[in-house]
């Protein structure tokens, strides 16, 4: 990289969020809105490090409960028995079908928690203005915001259980507060990853290489 | 635009069919998707119960809703200004619309069923197979670039190549 780094921000010039056209506001402190698509135009997304902090770490908080509460009370003839994430991932694996077992295991378990981790990993580096592994790191934002959306398995299994198996006083099950922590760290980590802007990632190697800006 | 339909189709069916009944000891059962979310906010996990509606039930529709009525109206361009404001509410349905992840969330209770009750899987869950492969091929012969290039531009100017302030192959490189 030469010392003169040409940029979209420094040439004044920033790509719409919403419908990608590129312009040149009139004003770089107030872009305003996209004379396109009439979206609010903005360099680099507004506290996008305090607000996917915020969001990760209320998903932190979410994790636990969401882990230790049952999400599905069983009550059969015999007696009542409530399942927690992990114990559906047991039970599936005790009955045969390991690869779904697995599939729930890595869905609701280890996604939600590598999420957490890379936006934790993404913001910490952003904020000491890290110039390493740029590249690698921009990938991993664009996994994170694909692969988030499929931790929701779990509460839609919980949904379609409870919804078929009704069968008073045989065999009913019952949804659990663990259910909605649980659909709660999948939004606020869905919301953590869209507050997050990659472009940040890029910006500190901008610093690095020149005294200003 | 045939993917469009045929895909709202499919989703009708998949709302509308029994997803899967079971029988235990002579009583049946059955349930659609909204009647999944119906029966966990009658459990009390009321805001559950809406995501989940949400997300397999409203972003859908609201995708291919909004899918039909861009198809239609940029079809003779330039398109009006509400479109342009529809492809933005488009683009955000689809990032809450998690059909696949529901259709993979079936998959699983049905098995984890199977082992308690039998199970028949319903017509709605051949719908619902059929929409995520509609759904999919749908976006990916969609190009909003092409349909946004059709849209009169919200500050009132027609559809344009040019930047107001720049050289005229910079809208092209902006994407």
């Amino acid at each position: 990289m030469t010392a003169a780094v040409r940029t979209g921000m420094r040439e004044g010039f920033v790509s719409c969020e919403a419908c990608g056209l590129l312009s040149r506001p009139v004003d770089t402190e107030e872009p305003g809105e996209c004379p396109r698509c009439g979206a609010e135009l903005e360099f680099r997304r507004r506290d996008a490090i305090q607000r996917a902090w915020a969001f990760a770490i209320a998903a932190a908080i979410c994790y636990l409960p969401a882990n230790i509460l049952p999400v599905m009370r069983t009550t059969t003839l015999t007696g009542e028995e409530p399942d927690t994430i992990l114990s559906g991932v047991v039970i599936l694996y005790e009955t045969g079908t390991w690869y779904l077992a697995l599939i729930l295991l890595i869905a609701s378990v280890m996604i939600p928690l590598a999420k957490l981790a890379s936006l934790a990993y993404l913001l910490v580096t952003v904020q000491r203005g890290s110039v390493r592994n740029n590249r690698e790191r921009t990938r991993l934002y664009r996994i994170l915001e694909i692969i988030g959306r499929w931790s929701m398995v779990d509460v839609f299994v919980a949904t379609f259980v409870v919804a078929l198996i009704q069968m008073q006083p045989l065999m009913s099950i019952a949804p659990e507060p663990g259910v909605l922590f649980f659909s709660g760290v999948v939004i606020l980590t869905i919301f953590a990853a869209e507050s997050f802007d990659p472009r940040l990632i890029w910006d500190s190697s901008q610093g690095k290489q020149e005294t200003n800006d | 635009m045939a993917l469009a339909v045929a895909a709202a189709i499919a989703f009708l069916i998949t709302n509308v069919e029994p997803l899967m009944t079971l029988s235990v000891a002579g009583r049946q059962a059955s349930t659609t998707i909204a009647g999944g979310a119906w029966q966990m906010w009658e459990q009390g996990e009321k805001i559950t119960a809406a995501l989940i509606a949400l997300f397999a039930v409203i972003a859908p529709a609201l995708q291919i809703g909004f899918m039909l009525v861009i198809l239609v109206s940029v079809r003779r361009p330039p398109a009006p200004r509400w479109v342009g404001t529809l492809l933005r509410w488009e683009g955000i349905a689809v990032s809450w619309s998690m059909v696949e992840v529901m259709m993979l969330g079936i998959l699983v209770s049905l098995v984890k069923i199977a082992a308690l009750a039998k199970v028949v899987p319903g017509a709605g869950i051949f719908a619902a197979g059929g929409l995520i492969v509609l759904l999919a091929a749908m976006s990916s012969s969609f190009d909003p670039r092409e349909a946004w290039s059709r849209v009169r531009w919200a500050n009132g100017e027609w559809p344009q190549r040019a930047l107001p302030s720049f050289g005229s192959d910079a809208a092209e490189a902006g994407r």
